[in-house]
């Protein structure tokens, strides 16, 4: 069984229909990338399916559980967690706090301190800034502390909205190989969103394009990355 | 600041004046003199040259005033004596036996206020504490949850009709079964703070969606209708004459005189205020109050995080009314006489300003904040007239010069001990 899979969903903004019959599927220990330029609908399918934005048809199943009528935060406490887009860190709690926040829902405090230990392995930069509010960090390490404290969460799946956007090209190619590594390492399914297809479908098994609210090509990553048309339209190739 | 500078300074002055001479020109030196039906006007030209010096001076002061404001971080800081006062006095407190020393002190002087000052001021500090626990219960909700309400002053009403309505229509009973009314205080005073919270949380509930403009302008809309209610339902709650005769609280069936009374009714404020402190610092460093911060500063993120915020707005706001509907009681047994007036929009911007003023989120900003808006006009009663003007200068200058307020928020830092130390705990620490 899928860990995750969207049925046939529909969302709608007033009459405005945003997302037509979205079907796909997200395997366990797989990182699934949905592409697509601005405006096709890809942050509606991140908020529909952790329950901030409601859905007016279809299903959203995870683990088989139906968790479109659920409320975002017992969609988290199944083991979904997200990067919200625009990074959206609480800017006068400290990095810790911001971190603490991320594991709101825990009760293993014992688990909390190693995951602590665990994602300041992974960002280093993160440890040197503890105490500093998470205001006062770059973009980058704003990134960075999104992504740790979705971690902190111990997801079995992390969606992730666009954590390329706004960083510089060098530190980009930086945050897909810590996703990767976290695929790897803490075998953490991910969902992720991208604008940036040439490095999304470079790090993923599966792919699939969305535009204009409508799933255009479901693929592995390789076959969308020699495909003809998603070159010319999303490489700039 | 060099020269340039300064003279661009003055000639903006000078051009402010002149604005001014022409604006207040018709009020200030034309005066209107009706004498038999025939109305003269009169010049008071002598008027002039002290209106214009006196913006002159201001406009450049002011002035001068924001330019050192904004440069005022710049330098390092330099030891002045004051700043070595300071200094001496911080790490004088740090350590523990001053500390406490400063402490018993305190509750010294908190212990022997009524017995040295007397009923006037007795009163008078009453009403202030009264204020006090109002401010740390919106703290909760304005600084903590970031949530702006403006209708504070309902769930204040509705802790003192609690006992007022409760004394009307239980003290015949008690009076007859010959039961002290006192014990209507003490029955009054936990009713109040549930019947205060279900009020909040009936607030909440369609507000829950709502956030900054359209939150303070629902809240604000609640607040006067709550007034107009108990002003208009008569029959129930007496209306505009509102409720008299309130008893004072009961003391082992001893009938006070009002002056003992005052003393008694200062050490229950004393009491509850010490108790709103620490219950409100406990909130702060808990799980929810985090959470709280968590809201304030970006819904969404939380609602991704996990956090309940349903729930967690239901309970800002029942939190705050609980402290303003035990207010309430102390009120009413204070004045002995509740009316809606009492309840207006201007005292829920009265909780608001203390807040600010004191520092919002921060707890002896909103004790600091609440005591001087209700102590100064009391001992300054010969500037009554000019009050709302000193308040709005005061706020003016306290969001250029201080945005923080006059007691910031120091926020407590989770820090987070190193993998090396083998029990490694986060833990809180100053």
């Amino acid at each position: 069984m899928a860990l995750m899979e969207l049925k046939n969903v529909c969302t709608f903004y007033g009459n405005i229909q945003a997302l037509r019959n979205i079907s796909l599927t997200v395997e366990e220990g797989e990182i699934v990338t949905l592409i697509g330029a601005n405006g096709a609908g890809k942050t509606t399918t991140l908020m529909s399916i952790c329950g901030i934005t409601t859905i007016r048809s279809g299903e959203i199943l995870l683990d088989g559980v139906d968790i479109s009528k659920k409320n975002p935060h017992q969609i988290v406490s199944m083991g979904l967690s997200q990067v919200p887009e625009g990074r959206r860190i609480f800017p006068q709690l400290t990095v810790l706090e911001n971190l603490d926040m991320g594991a709101f829902l825990r009760k293993d405090t014992d688990l909390i301190k190693k995951d602590f230990e665990e994602v300041f392995d992974i960002f280093p930069r993160l440890a040197e800034r503890r105490n500093q509010p998470g205001g006062t960090l770059s973009g980058g390490e704003q990134q960075m502390l999104a992504i740790s404290r979705a971690l902190m969460a111990r997801p079995r799946i992390l969606l992730m909205d666009e954590p390329s956007l706004g960083l510089a090209p060098l530190f980009v190619h930086n945050i897909f190989e810590v996703i990767k590594r976290i695929n790897i390492e803490r075998k953490t399914t991910i969902f992720l969103v991208e604008q940036n297809a040439n490095m999304a479908l470079k790090i993923a098994n599966k792919g699939y394009v969305l535009q204009n609210g409508v799933i255009k090509m479901a693929e592995t990553a390789e076959k969308l990355l020699a495909n003809e048309e998603v070159r010319k339209a999303y490489l700039g190739l | 600041m060099n020269r340039k500078n300064q003279k661009s300074e003055l000639i903006a002055s000078l051009v402010s004046t002149i604005w001014f001479v022409i604006l207040l020109f018709p009020f200030l030196v034309m005066k209107v003199n009706v004498t038999g039906g025939k109305a003269v006007v009169i010049f008071r030209w002598s008027y002039l040259p002290v209106i214009a010096i006196s913006i002159f001076v201001l406009s450049f002061l002011w002035r001068r005033a924001l330019e050192w404001n904004q440069h005022r971080g710049d330098k390092t800081p330099v030891r002045t004596p004051l700043s070595g006062i300071r200094d001496f006095i911080i790490t004088a407190l740090r350590r523990k036996p001053i500390k406490l020393g400063v402490m018993a002190l305190l509750l010294l002087i908190v212990l022997a206020y009524p017995y040295v000052l007397g009923m006037y001021h007795t009163n008078i500090m009453i009403t202030a504490l009264i204020y006090v626990m109002l401010a740390l219960g919106l703290n909760i909700v304005v600084g903590l949850g970031g949530l702006l309400n403006l209708g504070y002053a309902a769930f204040f009403a509705v802790g003192a009709y609690t006992y007022g309505l409760l004394w009307k229509y239980a003290g015949p009973a008690f009076i007859s079964a010959g039961i002290d009314t006192g014990w209507l205080f003490w029955i009054a005073l936990p009713s109040a703070g549930v019947i205060a919270v279900i009020f909040g949380i009936l607030l909440s509930l369609p507000v829950l969606r709502l956030r900054g403009d359209y939150l303070a302008i629902i809240t604000l809309a609640f607040g006067e209708m709550f007034r107009m209610v108990l002003q208009n339902s008569g029959p129930v709650t007496g209306g505009a004459t509102g409720i008299s005769l309130i008893p004072r609280p009961w003391l082992f069936g001893i009938r006070l005189p009002p002056r003992q009374a005052a003393t008694y009714i200062y050490y229950i404020a004393i009491i509850l205020v010490i108790f709103t402190i620490f219950v409100v610092r406990r909130i702060e460093d808990s799980r929810v109050g985090r959470a709280l911060e968590a809201m304030r500063e970006d819904e969404v993120a939380c609602e991704a995080m996990g956090v309940d915020l349903v729930r967690n707005k239901m309970a800002t706001f029942a939190l705050g009314a609980f402290w303003a509907g035990i207010a309430g009681v102390l009120l009413a047994a204070q004045t002995t006489y509740i009316n809606p007036d009492s309840f207006t929009l201007w005292e829920s911007i009265m909780v608001l300003m203390a807040i600010v003023i004191g520092g919002t989120g921060s707890i002896p900003g909103a004790i600091g904040g609440a005591l001087i808006l209700k102590l100064l006009p009391e001992y300054f009663r010969p500037l009554a007239q000019y009050r709302m003007l000193i308040y709005g200068i005061a706020m003016i200058i306290i969001i250029i010069f201080k945005p923080d307020g006059l007691i910031p928020r120091n926020r407590k830092r989770y820090t987070f001990v190193e993998k090396s130390a083998s029990d490694s705990v986060p833990g809180v620490q100053k």
